[in-house]
């Protein structure tokens, strides 16, 4: 299968089943935005990179929008879409694991919940992950932690930077401790990339939360977010239920992190490509020392 | 003798009930002989050793909820408790030098047998007062930076570190996330990662999430008895999964999380016996077992040099995961 199949195959399938689970469309010509509710031409939100016009509320991308508009045409190179969630603890609770994965893989053509590999941003090399938060929350299992792990070995191996775009509920809880595991490995991964010092940009988007980002998507060298995701360790209802008060306004959204201080910067979606170049030209560069003139 | 064996029914748990009888008969045998010249030491020694008996056949067959039960009980020994009966000239260690300190996390430089170590722990209370100090053992940020600026003590000088594993998980509040408690997670698992000394983690009661595997990546990972390790509560995951807090028994087993499903899972190397009845029967056994495992599991590994132990830790986390390649 060539990149440029693959991407028609993800045209075709993917983008109406977004439609129908994420937006509502009346006769697919008009949206609601969540924020603002306003009714937005769907046509505008999709030539706006899915941000609202109105409100700037940015919209989940599937893994294949955010790959469409971060690398260079055609250049991905998808890898590891062969390695599939199995059900090992036979784990039942409305339904079993086995039906979960079986009728999300059927209605979002995804193979899991993070889509990774090769591509080129205005020419850079680089390894890139992109999660789909469609499939089952985005949740990391040991098909997320293994595809994150061997993304950042391959990247050692041809030494290019890696970025990972996150949207993540967190840990995978029909796989039990293995979901747990996959923090260690993931971080594991990423100190031996950055023994090869190798760059790790990170980008976390709506939502990152739990196990996801107590891992991968809190180590970057540079960590960077779009504008109102929410980005915590514990979510907002558990938190509310612990301390039993209500929450400052903004909490855990990334202007908020960004002040505490948890970020490097937060970026609007039209700007990702050029602030993601602009890193990866810095990072690239050979050059020691400044020159005279 | 009474007053014993009062105590023990006091902490029964319901499981344990088929006891009260054999109990009763105990403390009658007890009256008999304070109240007649009869020697009644054979009689009371034999039904000690019926009640140890029929305890451990209790124990041997409790569900994953009962042992969630035992692994939360108020009397279970602290990390400060096994610190005490293990280690020697143990100096506690506090402070994150960036906030503050952590009483829900305790650290510190000690010797086991001669050799010195460096201990990490969470630490619960022993009572309601004593816990809201320690904030039920739920670390905030502050805990696991602590630890980790000991851990770095630790590699500077060359010491093996142990850290011991008891806690509901990182503390979910306000504080907590400003101060960026994913991130001080996060960090944690890729500095452990690459700790260049013998590590081993020993989950001794609750091990919750990520907030138990923050100072949980050993080289050997062990667990005791009547521990439990998960992703989430039995009681979250029912209220999420199952949609009914109520059925956390229904998760606890769904999500296996005792120490011999976990041994099967290969996340953990190893389990840890406890006293008959649990850990909190006789916290210096139970020591005295833990002991052992970790002199045991340290040993081995004192003749890696540091590539190799980080070689060992990083093939050890690696390889976990389950999944099918098509
Ligand atoms: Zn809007």
């Amino acid at each position: 299968m060539s990149i440029h199949d693959w991407f028609k195959r993800k045209k075709e399938t993917q983008y109406p089943a977004y439609a129908r689970e994420r937006l509502d469309i009346p006769g697919n010509l008009w949206v609601k935005c969540y924020k603002c509710n306003e009714a937005i031409f769907a046509r505008d939100l999709e030539a706006n990179l899915k941000v609202c016009p109105k409100c700037n509320y940015h919209f989940k991308l599937s893994s294949a929008e955010r790959i469409e508009q971060i690398l260079d045409a055609k250049s991905f190179k998808v890898i590891n879409s062969h390695i599939k969630s199995t059900d090992f603890l036979n784990f039942v609770d409305s339904k079993s694991y086995t039906q979960r994965i079986e009728s999300t893989l059927l209605k979002s053509a995804l193979s899991d919940a993070i889509n990774t590999g090769t591509g080129k941003i205005e020419g850079y090399d680089v390894a890139i992950g992109a999660m789909d938060f469609s499939f089952m929350g985005g949740s990391m299992g040991s098909v997320v932690g293994e595809k994150i792990a061997r993304l950042i070995e391959l990247a050692i191996e041809k030494k290019f930077p890696v970025i990972i775009f996150s949207s993540s509920g967190g840990a995978r809880m029909q796989e039990g401790i293995m979901s747990l595991m996959q923090m260690a490995k993931t971080s594991a991964a990423l100190g031996r990339l950055r023994e090869n010092r190798l760059p790790y940009i990170s980008v976390l988007t709506d939502p990152t939360t739990g196990g996801t980002s107590a891992s991968y998507a809190m180590l970057g060298d540079i960590n960077i977010a779009e504008p109102g995701a929410l980005i915590c360790f514990a979510g907002p209802r558990v938190i509310e239920q612990t301390i039993r008060q209500k929450l400052p306004p903004g909490f855990q959204r990334s202007e908020y992190l960004l002040e505490h201080g948890m970020l490097d910067l937060v970026c609007q979606r039209d700007k990702m490509k050029e602030t993601l170049t602009k890193l990866l030209k810095w990072f690239s560069r050979q050059e020691v020392g400044i020159p005279k003139q | 003798m009474n007053k014993q064996n009062n105590n023990n029914k006091r902490t029964l748990f319901e499981f344990e009930k088929p006891l009260l009888e054999l109990y009763d008969k105990l403390d009658e045998l007890g009256a008999v002989a304070a109240s007649s010249e009869m020697n009644m030491s054979e009689e009371i020694r034999l039904m000690e050793k019926r009640i140890e008996s029929v305890r451990r056949d209790i124990f041997a067959k409790l569900s994953p909820i009962q042992i969630v039960q035992v692994a939360r009980h108020m009397q279970r020994p602290t990390t400060l408790d096994y610190v005490n009966y293990i280690f020697d000239d143990f100096v506690e260690l506090h402070g994150d030098r960036n906030f503050s300190d952590d009483p829900a996390m305790v650290a510190g430089l000690a010797e086991l047998n001669g050799r010195p170590i460096v201990i990490i722990g969470q630490q619960k209370g022993k009572n309601t007062k004593d816990n809201i100090t320690r904030n039920f053992g739920m670390a905030n940020p502050e805990g696991y930076r602590k630890a980790l600026r000991v851990m770095r003590i630790a590699e500077r000088y060359e010491r093996p570190i142990v850290s011991f594993i008891d806690t509901p998980g990182a503390y979910p509040g306000i504080g907590a996330e400003e101060r960026g408690q994913a991130e001080a997670i996060a960090k944690n698992l890729r500095e452990m990662s690459e700790l260049t000394v013998p590590f081993v983690s020993i989950v001794t009661g609750e091990g919750g999430s990520g907030g138990a595997l923050g100072i949980g990546m050993g080289n050997r990972v062990l667990m005791l008895e009547f521990s439990i390790y998960s992703v989430i509560s039995p009681e979250g995951c029912a209220s999420i999964l199952f949609r009914d807090a109520k059925r956390a028994n229904d998760a606890a087993i769904a999500m296996k999380i005792t120490a011999p499903d976990l041994l099967k899972l290969e996340v953990i190397d190893e389990i840890i016996r406890e006293p008959a009845g649990g850990a909190h029967n006789s916290a210096e056994k139970a020591a005295s077992f833990i002991k052992f495992a970790i002199i045991k599991n340290l040993e081995p590994l004192l003749l890696l040099s540091h590539r190799e132990l980080i070689a060992d830790r990083y093939n050890k986390f690696r390889k976990m995961g389950i999944f099918k390649e098509e």
